[in-house]
């Protein structure tokens, strides 16, 4: 406190005070005074302070959503700016415009105004690219996140509120791409719409009707595109803001998983604070994606409509195919053999469209949503989950997963065959052929493989713990034997410790068929059901080492690499001094 | 102790008490825990490891000219967007190295934008990462259960204002209730469903090849209608078609005048929709169906655009295989077989339209098409 | 020892011993190899229909016939080479000039490439087919020019013609069994002019009571114009569609933004 450097003797009397604080910055006290305005009437302080305190854990992988939800937030910000320029109609209009290979077409206003947008609006190509790069980027993201969640078992209770809402999320998601991709009416899209009132059409019962209702008459009809434009900008947004709210909120009431690792434990999350760090870093990082999917607008080009041309049914391009995440059910739709629709007494039944088109994409998301229930009942766990699991300790959960994605893969593959057939030089039968064998062949093959790795892989984490550290110190023994000389202890190294945290697991007993007072008891079906799929998942586990099998293996170390009882003096020549650890 | 003068847990011979009953595991495997716990203990947090902008003024003095720096280049794209919106006129285009043409103004806005954004971002992210606080902090955990008394207060409530209501006692007003609650939502969701379109009626089933506009409620009345080229909107004549040429036909009328824009049907999307139609000329020796043979004229034959799969225009026609391709899902059909489906999902042949010469030598339909054209439907029959 | 034999054990030493060895038997092999034969004659000043013939016979008529009368393989109805008399100058023009033919052998579809015979020669073998029978002729100068033509009016005749094989900014298509539509970005007006009069492979012949003269022309205009043209949202991808947008998000958006989320969060020096 005194800035004196001669000490004098009462400086000792003021050793202890507090230092008395540099009265506040005009700034800050403007800002402590509007606060207190607000918290007056609001009582804010709480929550805000409750908030600011919140701790984060650090990894990579739990930025995935946030990519996901800053680029819908982009999409939002852009899409606003769009709606400013868009007219979501299909009145006829002949363009006169500035891009000259149109001029004199007659189109929709729709498209017309797209096509103002992209060429005769100050900075509306780059906004719309820039929506649409984000709205790629915004489901590429929620599906690597989902993918993030799944693998490391997130979804387990308290989160499988969380699982659902992000299925719902996923799901709205790719409607609203669809929906917003084929707002400007040019041919490509316009193509996909009509592939959705075929598909729609093919409906048991209520097919036509379903598609008139939807068209507002026949295809295409004058009121689809105003009615998409409505979805797009109004029902699904909400819908989707509402349920990432909630979806936030659960993080902050639950607080985020985090990877297991020394000092973390189920109990607690070990991270940094939302002020100052994560605030930087989280909002730093809106920036970061926000820049990067506009430095790629800039850069590469998206949807060319105008290339296109406005929408017509007569006319269609090579290579028709919908955005990406649409591409798995465009897949199933190439894949599904014809022989599968049936007709008889009068009425059609068109199994090899509505499989692929009406029945797969719900069911792909109920089964995603479900997931966590089913692992629940087969594992009997109920237990609060906040340690991620290391993929390879679930092996059975991660080959379902794989089998999953390369189920889904082969559909969404199967999208682009004709892409495929010219820039391999492939014939695209052949290729129609090897998905649809693949499609059976491929997940149960991925499945195993990816099972068996993450049981090697768990088999070698047990053996680097048993094994102990390799020291690189070799040794000779006086009757000629090489060998490296292996540090263990039974205590763990930090680093081990990721290795053996997990927890055991074993296949789930049924009670015994007769009970303490001899009463045969048959068991339920479904309790039988039940142990089979626990048997499924855990027959083969592999366990973590306990640390009674690393003083076993310790010991039994002991014998295989025993050195004789050699002269301390002749092994320590050939070591720099170390102690005598045992290996 | 054994035989080299260390110590560890479990290779004890004697029994003593604190360690269990161990014994040698040369001797065989016995159970026992020797002592040992049944997992291994969490070895708490890592000493922190100081960033060098913690221990040494000048680094941190570098990180803060870093970061200064990157919020500088934001400054300066932002400033180069301001001044490219103004300064930069559409039409310009410039050349990037690895692009090729492109726009200009496009590139420019991008580009300075994307430096606005980015310059923020990695100069937050790098000043948390270099001079904000770096330890960890530990949050604990709580059940995230609410108390025991939370949850029976909530059920006394419930249970004291359910009480209170009467509903219980009062089972009338809760059928009633019950009724009238699952039922409001009925006249909401019937004025949607019901009005957002007309019924199909026939539409599904009719061309503008069956006399003229065929939306649900019209109903025409059959004349031969000329084959006019789509878009050109001029009539075929049958020695116009050589072998190998394929045409994509529209109903006389249904098209506007190409220049002008006059004429051509209301509607006209629609039902171009359902009258879109192909016409090739083939060596009739290669026709292997008789009823194909007979509805066309002289080995030329017209049949439906409108894939029978989900309904996009099958275009590609490979002249030498005599097969139509759909680029959508790749449905097949071969001409030569009355349009029969060779590969892919789709199921029927494409519809044949039956077509003759008129006394100018122009091409007409003979006939409506004689079943429904286009993706399938359940009451197609 | 000296400098190399010191090392004679680095790593590179056997790398380097067999691009020598490499190297040297190709060099071996290109002096003593037998050279192909030179079918060419040499080049001429006029149209000559018998020096097309000469032609001919040199190098199509293993499959095409000695007289263009086309050749059967054995196989089946299956030909090596179609008859000629009909095809007019136009596909010769087309054919020999875009590099398809000769055919090196047989395969699924003849492709683009390198032209083996210089402009007057290509003449001469055109002025040989059509003195067979009448067929459709190499068109005029002004027949292809694309600024006489309508680009607008073009791109709507593209579009309901073209686009479907050879997808909507010409950057080609599939076809069934490994047949394909080419892309059409790097063609001459002529040719492309004489692709749609003849009709080559499984290209319909789009004669000119199918598509005028005029029509043709419009539709040169617009493939110019958009070839001119560009990309004005930066690359283009192929002009492939929605298919390599997503492959380029997954790649490359994917990969930049997990990149920036690893730094983020990895702990500073």
């Amino acid at each position: 406190m005194s800035t004196d450097t001669t000490p004098r003797p009462a400086d000792t009397l003021r050793e202890g005070d507090t230092p008395a604080q540099a009265p506040p910055s005009a700034a800050v006290r403007t800002i402590g005074g509007v606060a207190g305005w607000v918290d007056d009437r609001t009582g804010a302080a709480k929550p805000v302070g409750y908030l600011m305190k919140k701790v984060f854990p650090d990894h990579w992988s739990f930025m995935l959503g946030e990519i996901a939800m800053y680029s819908m937030i982009v999409c939002l910000l852009t899409g606003a700016f769009l709606t400013f320029w868009f007219v979501p109609s299909a009145g006829h209009v002949v363009y006169d415009g500035s891009y000259v290979p149109l001029r004199g077409v007659s189109m929709s206003e729709a498209y017309a105004s797209t096509l103002d947008i992209s060429f005769d609006i100050k900075g509306g190509l780059i906004i719309r690219q820039i929506h649409h790069w984000a709205a790629l980027m915004f489901i590429v993201a929620l599906s690597v996140h989902m993918f993030r969640v799944f693998f490391t078992g997130a979804f387990r209770k308290p989160r499988e509120i969380n699982w659902v809402i992000g299925s719902v999320l996923a799901l709205l998601a790719i409607i609203e791409g669809f929906a917003g991709y084929s707002l400007p009416d040019d041919l490509l899209s316009g193509t996909g719409l009509r592939a959705m009132e075929g598909f729609v059409q093919t409906a048991p019962v209520i097919g036509s009707y379903l598609a008139f209702a939807i068209f507002g008459g026949p295809f295409p009809g004058e009121m689809i595109i105003p009615r998409l434009y409505s979805v797009h900008i109004l029902l699904i947004p909400a819908i989707l803001i509402g349920l990432f709210t909630a979806h936030i909120g659960l993080v902050f009431v639950q607080k985020h998983t985090q990877f297991p690792g020394p000092g973390r434990t189920n109990e607690n999350v070990v991270g940094y604070p939302v002020m100052p760090v994560y605030a930087a870093k989280a909002g730093g990082f809106f920036f970061i994606v926000f820049g990067i999917i506009a430095m790629m607008s800039a850069l590469v080009q998206i949807n060319p409509i105008w290339g296109y041309g406005p929408y017509d049914p007569s006319p269609v391009t090579a290579g028709s195919q919908p955005d990406w995440y649409m591409g798995f059910a465009d897949g199933a739709l190439r894949l599904l053999p014809g022989w599968l629709e049936v007709s008889a007494f009068g009425f059609t039944l068109s199994l090899n469209i509505a499989l692929g088109a009406l029945v797969l994409l719900p069911l792909v998301y109920t089964v995603l949503g479900a997931y966590p229930f089913v692992e629940r009942w087969v594992t009997g766990d109920n237990r609060e989950h906040h340690l991620l699991d290391r993929p390879r300790n679930a092996p059975t959960r991660t080959g379902l997963g794989m089998a999953a994605i390369t189920a889904y893969s082969v559909f969404w593959f199967a999208a682009g065959n004709d892409i495929m057939a010219i820039k391999l030089g492939l014939s695209i039968n052949d290729i129609t052929w090897f998905f649809r064998i693949g499609l059976f062949v491929l997940p149960p093959l991925m499945f195993w493989v990816t099972k068996r790795i993450c049981l090697s892989l768990q088999r070698r984490d047990r053996d680097t713990v048993l094994h102990g550290r390799e020291t690189g110190t070799i040794v000779r023994t006086p009757d000629g034997r090489f060998f490296e000389r292996h540090e263990t202890t039974t205590e763990l190294t930090p680093e081990q410790w990721v290795l053996v945290q997990h927890e055991a697991v074993a296949p789930i007993e049924i009670e015994a068929a007769v009970d303490e007072n001899g009463v045969a008891r048959k068991a339920k079906r479904s309790e039988r059901a039940r142990a089979r799929l626990s048997r499924f998942y855990f027959a083969d586990a592999v366990n973590p080492v306990t640390p009674a099998e690393l003083a076993a293996a310790h010991h039994h170390g002991a014998e295989h690499e025993a050195i004789e009882a050699a002269p301390a003096g002749e092994s320590a020549e050939l070591e720099s001094g170390e102690p005598a650890g045992r290996h | 102790m054994n035989e080299q003068d260390t110590t560890h847990p479990g290779s004890e011979v004697a029994s003593t008490p604190e360690h269990g009953t161990a014994v040698r595991l040369d001797q065989g495997h016995v159970v026992g825990d020797g002592g040992l716990p049944e997992r291994f203990t969490n070895p708490g947090l890592p000493e922190h490891v100081a960033r060098m902008a913690d221990l040494d003024e000048a680094a941190a003095r570098r990180a803060e000219k870093q970061v200064a720096t990157l919020f500088a280049i934001s400054i300066i794209g932002t400033l180069a967007f301001i001044v490219c919106y103004f300064a930069i006129s559409l039409e310009t285009t410039i050349f990037v190295p690895g692009i090729g043409e492109t726009s200009a103004s496009n590139f420019a806005l991008g580009v300075s934008l994307a430096l606005g954004l980015l310059g923020i971002g990695f100069g937050a992210v790098h000043w948390a990462k270099t001079l904000m606080p770096d330890e960890e902090v530990v949050e604990e955990r709580h059940p995230l259960r609410a108390t025991d008394e939370s949850r029976e207060r909530v059920v006394e409530e419930l249970r004291v204002g359910g009480g209170s209501s009467q509903i219980t006692r009062r089972p009338m007003i809760k059928y009633t209730l019950g009724g009238a609650l699952g039922l409001f939502a009925v006249p909401l969701v019937l004025q949607v469903a019901g009005s957002l379109g007309p019924m199909p009626q026939n539409s599904l089933s009719q061309t503008f090849w069956n006399g003229g506009p065929s939306g649900p409620g019209q109903d025409p009345t059959f004349v031969p209608l000329r084959l006019m080229r789509d878009p050109e909107n001029t009539p075929i004549k049958a020695e116009d078609v050589t072998i190998g040429s394929v045409f994509h036909v529209m109903p006389q009328g249904l098209l506007p005048d190409p220049v002008t824009g006059d004429g051509g049907t209301p509607n006209l999307l629609e039902e171009a929709a359902k009258a879109a139609v192909l016409l090739m000329r083939l060596d009739e020796d290669l026709i292997q169906s008789q009823k194909q043979r007979d509805w066309g004229y002289h080995g030329i034959i017209a049949y439906s655009k409108i894939c029978t799969h989900v309904g996009c225009p099958v275009g590609l026609y490979e002249q030498q295989t005599h097969h139509l391709l759909c680029p959508c899902h790749q449905s097949t059909f071969d001409v030569t077989q009355d349009a029969k489906v060779i590969f892919g999902p789709a199921k029927r042949p494409l519809p044949q339209l039956q077509i003759t010469v008129d006394d100018e030598g122009y091409l007409v339909s003979a006939a409506p098409f004689q079943e429904a054209v286009g993706p399938s439907f359940w009451e197609r029959g | 020892m000296n400098a190399l034999a010191a090392r004679r054990r680095h790593p590179a030493a056997i790398a380097i011993l067999i691009m020598l060895g490499l190297f040297l038997t190709g060099a071996v092999y290109t002096v003593i190899a037998p050279k192909d034969a030179d079918a060419t004659t040499q080049s001429l000043s006029a149209q000559s229909v018998e020096e097309g013939q000469a032609l001919f016979r040199a190098n199509c008529a293993s499959c095409h016939g000695l007289n263009a009368e086309g050749r059967a393989t054995g196989n089946g109805d299956k030909k090596a080479g179609p008859a000629l008399a009909g095809v007019g100058a136009a596909a010769v023009d087309f054919q020999v000039g875009t590099g398809r033919m000769p055919l090196a052998g047989p395969m699924v579809q003849a492709p683009s490439g390198e032209v083996k015979f210089t402009d007057d020669q290509i003449a001469a073998l055109g002025a040989y087919i059509a003195s067979l029978a009448p067929g459709p002729e190499v068109p005029s100068d002004e027949a292809v020019d694309p600024l006489k033509g309508d680009p607008a009016r073009g791109g709507e005749l593209f579009r309901v013609n073209c686009a479907m094989c050879h997808n909507f900014a010409g950057a080609g298509g599939a076809l069934t069994r490994g047949k394909y539509a080419p892309a059409i970005d790097d063609v001459t007006s002529k040719h492309i002019y004489e692709a749609m009069l003849t009709g080559p492979q499984s290209m319909p012949v789009f004669g000119d009571t199918n598509l005028t003269p005029e029509s043709k022309r419009d539709v040169i205009a617009f493939l110019t114009t958009i070839d001119e043209q560009e990309s004005p949202g930066g690359l283009k991808l192929g002009s492939l569609g929605p298919v390599s947008e997503g492959l380029f998000a997954w790649v490359f958006g994917l990969g930049i933004l997990v990149g920036a989320a690893v730094w983020l969060g990895s702990k500073s020096a």
